[in-house]
């Protein structure tokens, strides 16, 4: 069958299943989806349609991106825009059935908005909201709208529109088209990626590579995950584009084992396309060649760094080596090789089935197209989001994110994960481009954003990242083996309330010594969060040194807990509840914290009744009129 | 990761086991051919049938590929994902993402830690439970994770940390 008869099928079976006189039901079946219930939600969904004896097509599909509403629903009836609802549990389900589906009441006052021609009364249009309204769509283009797992949908959406161009066109002109659409490696380092293709396409040899690098480890960062989930052709399109551009035979994605859904999607995903010979010995009939395999990862945060992953699929530890030579020059196995990451390759088809032009249309002068962000931490819209370049932090936390729970003050925005830095509120008017981020001293990364309120301690969050790239050092060169461990021992010790003067002069004289003089990109950023959050919160370090104080409550050695005479009545929970019996004091009697057996665990306030609020947390100062002893409660008049 | 202690009973376990290793092992490396870059994915077959990476598999794991068994066991250990002592029959994992972070993993930690009464990277004595740290699941939207036996515990908070043991573990 020519690709031609295969479109053709594809867009009569869409075309037959939207104008369908069924119901239809989408279901976010993500990894988030599942976590928060979508698949009990399938089962009571199924039970009650047999229950009522209704037909209704289900199709699971990935994520569009809401988050903070999964599980998610989207209903389309016959004749009218389809109608999203979130935060779903079973009993609601029953009430969707029972009113729009049996009846024709499409309740507003549970759903999220439309989608499609028409309007309902009393509910929004999806897009106009301000979650989705400064989002654009490409590399998420089809997420949350399709069936990932049925190669037909993504064709009936000019899937592999761009692969059928591509073989049409020489592959310098592939490369040059990628080149004039100004896309840029969208997995941190923001490399041009027709720059990169063209040294691997001018480098001699017949053997040549293309991975794909889907192991994404920043902690906070989701958004490759969604896009492997919700749409895998995208990427896989995308790769063969790369291929077929640079002269490589054969492919690769690496990615971790802690995403199996995402596995099993690529895997049906390329079985699909061998059926179709969409790869394999003559793609598309066009004499093009090529074979993909998918290499699990096997947890090491490194391997995302390109030598490091290629001797990682050659079977060998995954440390990285001293580049020159590129990949592109030797890589794996000593092939010319090309890496990119999930999300550019999503682009890459993109831009082929549409144009260069079209895309360089998003963005800014430097920085092209959209990027994919994972919004998480303290904000009131988690979820998985693609917005132009030169979106302002405000923009994507205001609007999209709907600010902070809790009117909670913003602290900083982080990106980048663990390689990037904390952007404090008041640069929040910074656009995201490749410069601007840099400039502030944190980088675009792979688009993890994480939001960081007024209860996170600064110094704290920098020990967490500094962990983390410590322990995942793979300790191949000194500046990164040891000074990430001398600087964590540093900040450890002025978390828990060691801090020396001079600490804070002397982790910036690591950090840069570090950063300057480690072999690969994961000891060259990891000093990234140390020295933005000194550059920006430096007043906290100090704090934690001179006065041994922690303002957000979250270094633990730092903080006391006092049961505060006036308000405790005795009521024994606490003491009941501490694990190490620090809590002295009988019915009736005003209870006291053994402060030299107390271990600061905070269970004592957080079991304290709300009513009573008894026991107070603080750092530094300790409350007045706090008694030695238990005393008799005095009674209140 | 620190390895947990070997009790007595381990220690049985293991000898008992060593025929079966080399019956399953030789079932895994038929569908191989031998050569280096399957070094990974036949770990990784290894652990998904034992748990683990039993040493006499390893062995004969280096034989087949022609490899010192200084470098199969280079890669065992190289990676978090493979473990060289037996995990408990029902695994926790904690994310420490900085999602999660943010909103309270630690505290969480701290309290399956309690429950268990083992630390981050230990199994029960009874090989009943292993509890493990994640640096990052990608679900950062529920944070915090909690990953019991691959069900996925979203939005986790102190009190509700009984559940996991109530019905996902078991």
């Amino acid at each position: 069958m020519s690709f031609e008869e295969i479109k053709e099928q594809a867009i009569l079976q869409w075309k037959i299943m939207q104008q369908s006189e069924k119901i239809r039901i989408l279901i976010g079946m993500g990894t988030c989806g599942r976590a928060a219930g979508a698949e009990d939600i399938l089962d009571a969904l199924d039970q009650e349609l047999a229950k009522k004896n209704i037909q209704v097509d289900i199709l699971p599909v990935g994520c569009i991106g809401l988050c903070y509403a999964e599980p998610l629903i989207e209903v389309i009836k016959p004749g009218k825009p389809s109608v999203l609802y979130g935060n779903l549990n079973t009993e609601l389900m029953s009430e969707i059935i029972a009113d729009y589906l049996i009846a024709d009441n499409p309740r507003p006052d549970l759903a999220i908005g439309t989608r499609g021609d028409g309007t309902l009364d009393g509910i929004p249009k999806l897009f106009d909201l301000p979650v989705l309204k400064p989002q654009v769509r490409i590399s998420l283009r089809n997420c949350g709208n399709i069936d990932p797992e049925n190669i037909n949908h993504y064709i009936a959406n000019g899937g592999y529109e761009g692969l059928a161009k591509a073989v049409r066109m020489k592959p310098q002109e592939v490369i040059d088209e990628i080149k004039k659409s100004g896309l840029r490696g969208r997995g941190g380092a923001g490399f041009p990626t027709g720059i990169k293709w063209q040294f691997c396409h001018d480098t001699p040899g017949d053997i040549k590579y293309v991975i794909c690098n889907a192991d994404e480890g920043d902690p906070g960062a989701f958004m490759d995950r969604a896009l492997l989930e919700g749409d895998p052709h995208a990427v896989l399109e995308g790769i063969l584009i790369g291929a077929y551009a640079i002269g490589a035979l054969e492919g690769y994605i690496y990615i971790r084992a802690e995403y199996p859904l995402a596995i099993q999607r690529l895997q049906i995903a390329i079985k699909q396309m061998e059926e179709y010979g969409l790869v394999g010995d003559d793609i598309m009939g066009s004499g093009f060649r090529f074979h993909i395999k998918i290499k699990e990862g096997a947890g090491a945060f490194v391997c995302g760094e390109e030598t490091a992953m290629m001797a990682s699929i050659e079977g060998r530890r995954g440390m990285p080596r001293s580049r020159p030579p590129f990949p592109a020059q030797s890589g794996l196995w000593g092939k010319p090789t090309n890496i990119n990451n999930v999300e550019t390759w999503s682009n890459v088809s993109a831009i082929i089935a549409k144009s260069a032009d079209w895309y360089a249309s998003y963005g800014t002068e430097n920085s092209k197209g959209t990027k994919n962000f994972s919004l998480a931490g303290k904000v009131v819209r988690t979820g998985l989001i693609e917005v132009p370049m030169g979106i302002t932090l405000r923009e994507i936390l205001y609007e999209i994110g709907g600010g902070i729970p809790e009117n909670k003050r913003l602290k900083a925005i982080q990106t980048g994960g663990p390689s990037g830095g904390f952007i404090p509120e008041s640069l929040i008017d910074l656009p995201v481009d490749y410069g601007s981020l840099t400039q502030a001293g944190s980088i675009m990364g792979s688009g993890g954003m994480v939001i960081v309120d007024e209860d996170t301690c600064m110094v704290d969050i920098t020990k967490f990242f500094l962990t983390f790239t410590q322990a995942e050092s793979c300790g191949k060169c000194i500046p990164c083996r040891w000074g990430t461990k001398q600087m964590l021992d540093i900040l450890i010790d002025i978390t828990e309330g060691r801090g020396r003067l001079g600490d804070v002069e002397l982790l910036q004289e690591l950090a840069e010594s570090v950063k300057g003089n480690s072999l690969c990109g994961l000891g060259q950023t990891a000093p990234n969060p140390v020295l933005t959050s000194i550059r920006y919160f430096r007043d906290e370090y100090e704090e934690h040194i001179v006065e041994k104080h922690c303002s957000a409550m979250q270094c633990q050695a730092l903080i006391s807990y006092y049961i505060l005479p006036d308000k405790c009545q005795g009521c024994m929970i606490c003491a009941r509840n501490c694990p190490v019996q620090a809590i002295e004091g009988g019915k009736r009697m005003v209870h006291v914290i053994d402060q030299n057996k107390c271990i600061n665990c905070g269970i004592c306030f957080d079991v304290c009744p709300p009513k009573f609020s008894a026991v107070a947390k603080v750092s530094g100062k300790k409350p007045s009129d706090i008694p030695e002893k238990p005393i008799p409660i005095v009674a209140k008049p | 990761m620190a390895n947990p202690p070997v009790g007595e009973d381990t220690q049985a376990l293991l000898t008992n086991q060593e025929s079966a290793i080399q019956k399953s092992l030789n079932e895994i490396l038929h569908s191989y051919e031998g050569s280096q870059d399957e070094l990974i994915p036949i770990l990784q077959q290894v652990q998904h049938v034992f748990g683990y990476l039993p040493e006499p598999a390893m062995k004969k794991l280096a034989k087949f590929l022609k490899l010192p068994e200084s470098t199969v066991f280079g890669v065992g250990t190289f990676y978090t994902q493979f473990k060289l002592m037996p995990t408990g029959r029902n695994i926790i994992k904690v994310c420490r993402g900085t999602a999660c972070h943010v909103r309270g993993s630690a505290q969480i930690l701290a309290e399956i830690e309690n429950q268990l009464d083992i630390n981050a990277g230990e199994t029960t004595s009874d090989l009943e439970y292993s509890l493990e740290t994640i640096a990052c699941f990608g679900s950062c939207a529920l944070a915090p994770v909690v990953v019991a036996n691959n069900k996925v515990y979203g939005r986790m908070t102190v009190p509700k940390v009984g559940e996991i043991f109530n019905k996902g573990a078991q």
